[in-house]
Formats: C-alpha cells, structure tokens, sequence
C-alpha cells in the first residue's frame, strides 16, 4: 500500500518535471515560428536582395533596407567589444592574478554589482556625460554616433567580460602556475604563456557572451546614436550618427501598423539578428571543441 | 665527498605556523637524499624551500640560511630564476602544461630565450632519452600532453625540468598517484638521474626511500630528529622515534 502510494508520487513528480520541460520548449518553439512566419513576408515584399543590402530604411516611401542598421550594429559590436576586450582582460587578469585579496574582495563584488545596473540607466548616464564630452573633445554637433555607441555599450560589457575571464583564469590550477615557476619563468612569462592559454576558452566564452549582450542592447543605444538609418561614410566613420537593428525595432515598433509592410520588415530585423545570433553559438561551439582537441582536455 | 646544498639554522613559518625549525642539513653532491616523515611534518615546506617556490605563500617568513653550490640562496637581491633554473622541481601530481608534448618541453629553454628550432628539438630528444620516455611518444610530439597516462606525465614533467639544466632535481612525492609499474619505472629513472644529478626526494613510501636513497632525513613536527645514511637510518637508528616510525608505529 505504502510502497504503492511512494510510486505514485514519483510518477507525479516526473509528469510534472516534463510538462514543465515540454511547455518551455513550446512556448520558444512558438516564439520561433512566429518571428519566421512574421519575418518571411518582410523578406518576400521587399525582395531578398534588396532587403538585406539596399542602404535605404525609409518608412515615407516604404523602402526597407537593412544595410545601415547592419553595419551600424557591426560597428557599435565591433567598437563596444574592442573597447571591453581591451580594458576587461587586463583588469581580469589584474584582479585574479596581482591585486591583492583586500582590494580583490571590494573589487569583485562592484564589478559584479555594474551587471545588475538596468540599461536605460547607463543610457541615461550616456546623454549626460559621454554624448557632452564627446561633443566638447572631437568638436561633434550634438556626440550621438556610433562612437558614443561603443564606448557606452563597451562599459556595458565590461562585467561580462572582466567576471567570466577572471573566473577562468582564478580556476586554472595552481599546479600549473608552480610548474612554470619551478623552471625559473617569471610572474608574467607564466601568466602569458601557460595561465592565460590554459584559461583561454573561458575568456573566448566572456567575449562570445559580450558580443550577444552588444547585439542585443537596445535601450542605452537608442538614447547615444543618434537614430538615424544612414549608411556612414567612410563605412567605419565611428563619427557620425546612425542607427542598430535592435534601435530600428524599438523605434518604429510602437507605430507600425499590424499586418503593414513595414511591420513585417522589423520582424525582418528579428529574424536576421535570431540568424546572426544562433551563427555566432556554432562558431563558439567550434572554437570550444578545437581548442579541447589541442589541450587535451574540457 | 661534495657538498651541494647547506642548510644552516633555517626556519620557516606560515603566518604564526612555525613549520621548521632550525633545520640543519648537508646534501651530497649525485647523491639521493630521502626526506621522510609523517604528513604535516614539513616535508614539503622543507624541499620548497631549497628552490625558493614558498616565496609564492604569501603569509611565508625565513629565517637562517641555505647555501647552493656556495652561494646563500636567502640572499636579499639575489635573482630566484636562476634558482630555479638550477634546482628543478617535480610534484607529486603530474603537472604537464595544457599544450602538446613538444610545446611542454621546449618551453623552459623558450622562457630563457632559446628560439632556434634545431637546438629545441635536440632538447626535446634529448631529455626525453634522459627521462626514458622517447621511445613512446617520439611519434606524438604534437600530441596534447594531457593525452598521456599518468606515468608518462611524471616523465615528461622530469624531462621538463632536465630542459634548462639543473644541477639539483627536488621530487615531492612524485609517485604517490601512480600505480606500481609507473612507480618502479620513475625509481629506475631516478637511480640513473643520480649520476648526473644531485637528488632530493619526498617520500611517504618507506620502502621506497630504502630502495634508491643513499641518505635518509627524518622529519617530525619542523624539526630533523635524525639525518643518516639510509642504511643506518633503517637498520640501526638512534632515535627511538625514528624506529617507531620506520616499524610503523605511528604515521
Ligand atoms: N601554503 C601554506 N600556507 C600555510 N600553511 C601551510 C602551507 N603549506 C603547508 N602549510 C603548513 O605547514 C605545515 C607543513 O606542511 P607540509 O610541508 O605540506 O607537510 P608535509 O609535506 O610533510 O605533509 C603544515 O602544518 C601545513 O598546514
Ligand atoms: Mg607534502
């Protein structure tokens, strides 16, 4: 009786660990077929050519171009993860392998803390302090640019980066570090040339996760690239002002009338980030699965 | 009878943790010098401190001195790289780099500077004959090193440290994660080291220590209770305490 009772609860508990699996896979499964049904007319409309490489996005004459918002999201993901690799590393490397345990316990938590900021707040400190000082420095009419854009959004990415290298490079055993060191290698030849090898799928990891969180930004490059969907000129020109997919939508979301041309063209946009996006997990999982081939190890 | 290392009135201690006291020692020249004693007695303290690795415990203070080759290694500007280029080390557990077989063992030469192709390749065989390990990994050199057994590991990371030419080679324990044969292979290799090498070895395996030591130190709470030839040490100790603990009494 007892034992019959203890089976039905465990067959409960599975049914109901199931459902809630399946009702997850379901609702994405949704999401998905939705996005593409959506996103497809945007692509038949416009035509695929020119939906993808025509440099015009203009709701006034209902031509839809996603060139300048894609190469405005690669410049902005390109210039914001630069400036992350470039300050995040060093710091993670700084705070795992030199700082000292008082400094890295205050410093660890606040970069920490940087994470949880909401965005509209970082954009909000953009307008007033980086879109001025940019203005005042490089003599700007007003400092929206993709410029703005990057370093904004590079500060953004930074705890991303300096908390998941840092991690790595803390887990890389000790082991190693004192095998170096017993041949006579200094501090910095041993970070160089066994740490930060032995940590580097990790930090690959940090910047894989940066470029998605970039990517899909929304709220904080609205308010510093200007929001125009220009194609810049000199194609790198980080000077001037533009516009990202992920702006695109947010912006012209609110108005698009449902079922329009125009609103099948920002579903257009999702589709193109949701293919950009899942190109850039493979390429992680490729990059994990050579890098264990060459060390030997996960 | 040389002389290699002379440790006089040394003492170290972690934070308040007084972990040896007033260690006095000679270590001869192409010998093997055994250091056994119950775990926690400074074994390990004591053989990293021959090669200055305690300086990366941050909480680690020295007091007395330790001479190499007549030199006085606690010296305050002395440079601990060539220290350590010149008394190696092997852990207990195998430490080979995540890099392939070639890459871990040129990479000593490399730090020091050694870039010509030819001279590292000759390194590479040559220590690998040394360490009795060419004959089973001269076809995968380019292999990771992480793909050997753990037997192969120990020898590659001896060969590791034959790279840059020490004079002394310090083992801590280096069998305690391999199985027997592994085992009697590293006790081969390092019965042939000896000839070229002065040897210094932790070990908790007391057969061990009798089989391929010519002197044995007996350590028990930071302190030597008795240093001797092996033989002695086994046969005829003085301190009752050694005898209790080579009889297995306690430990
Ligand atoms: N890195 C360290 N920091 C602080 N205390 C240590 C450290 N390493 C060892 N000790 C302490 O020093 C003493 C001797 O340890 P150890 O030399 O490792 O002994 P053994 O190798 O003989 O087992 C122990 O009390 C141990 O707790
Ligand atoms: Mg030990």
């Amino acid at each position: 009786m007892r034992a019959n009772f203890k089976n039905i609860k465990e067959k409960l508990i599975e049914d109901l660990l199931f459902i809630a699996a399946i009702s997850s896979i379901v609702v994405i499964l949704f999401i998905f077929i939705f996005l593409m049904k959506e996103g497809a007319f945007a692509f038949l409309e416009n035509g695929v050519f020119n939906f993808i490489f025509g440099t015009k996005w203009r709701m006034e004459t209902g031509t839809y171009g996603m060139a300048p918002l894609i190469i405005g999201s690669l410049l902005v993901t390109i210039g914001a993860v630069g400036f992350a690799i470039v300050l995040g590393i060093p710091s993670a490397i700084f705070l795992s392998e030199l700082a000292p345990p008082r400094i890295g316990n205050i410093l660890k938590p606040t970069v920490e803390l940087l994470n949880s900021i909401p965005s509209i707040v970082y954009g909000f400190i953009g307008v007033v302090l980086l879109l001025t000082s940019l203005r005042d420095t490089f003599d700007m009419i007003d400092g929206h640019s993709f410029l703005a854009g990057s370093i904004l959004l590079g500060v953004m990415a930074l705890p991303t980066i300096i908390t998941i290298s840092d991690d790595a490079i803390t887990a890389v055993p000790k082991d190693l570090r004192e095998g170096s060191m017993a041949l006579g290698a200094t501090r910095w030849q041993t970070i160089r040339r066994v740490v930060l090898p032995s940590a580097i799928s990790g930090i690959m990891a940090s910047i894989l996760l940066a470029i998605g969180r970039v990517l899909g930004e929304t709220m904080a490059i609205m308010l510093v690239v200007g929001c125009v969907a220009r194609f810049p000129s000199p194609f790198f020109n980080f000077f001037q002002s533009g516009d990202t997919m992920t702006a695109r939508i947010a912006s012209e979301m609110g108005e698009a009338a449902r079922g329009s041309l125009q609103y099948h063209s920002l579903f257009g946009i999702g589709v193109l980030l949701l293919i950009i996006v899942t190109v850039l997990n493979v390429i992680a999982d490729l990059i994990r699965v050579r890098i264990q081939k060459k060390v030997g190890r996960g | 009878m040389i002389i290699n290392i002379r440790v006089s009135d040394f003492n170290l201690w972690y934070g308040e943790n007084h972990a040896l006291k007033d260690i006095n020692m000679e270590i001869e020249k192409n010998k093997v010098t055994a250091i056994i004693g119950p775990s926690g007695c400074g074994k390990s303290t004591f053989i990293r401190s021959l090669n200055r690795m305690n300086d990366l415990v941050p909480s680690c203070i020295t007091k007395g001195d330790i001479f190499f080759d007549g030199m006085n290694i606690y010296e305050k500007d002395l440079d601990v790289y060539v220290i350590r280029k010149r008394v190696g080390m092997v852990f207990q557990k195998p430490n080979p780099f995540p890099m392939s077989v070639y890459d871990n063992i040129s990479y000593g030469p490399r730090i020091h500077g050694e870039k010509n192709k030819k001279k590292l390749d000759k390194i590479v065989e040559y220590t690998l004959k040394s360490a009795a390990l060419w004959d089973e990994v001269n076809d995968r050199l380019d292999d990771p090193a992480l793909g050997l057994s753990g037997g192969q590991q120990q020898r590659l990371c001896i060969a590791r440290t034959l790279t840059v030419k020490p004079d002394v080679i310090l083992f801590d324990e280096p069998c305690s994660a391999l199985d027997p044969i592994s085992t009697s292979k590293i006790e081969d290799l390092i019965r042939e080291l000896k000839e070229r090498y002065t040897i210094v070895i932790v070990t908790h395996n007391m057969q061990q220590a009798a089989r391929i030591s010519d002197y044995t130190a007996f350590f028990l709470l930071g302190e030597i209770i008795e240093f001797g030839s092996t033989l002695q040490i086994f046969e005829n100790p003085n301190d009752k305490r050694t005898e209790d603990y080579i009889t297995g009494k306690f430990g």
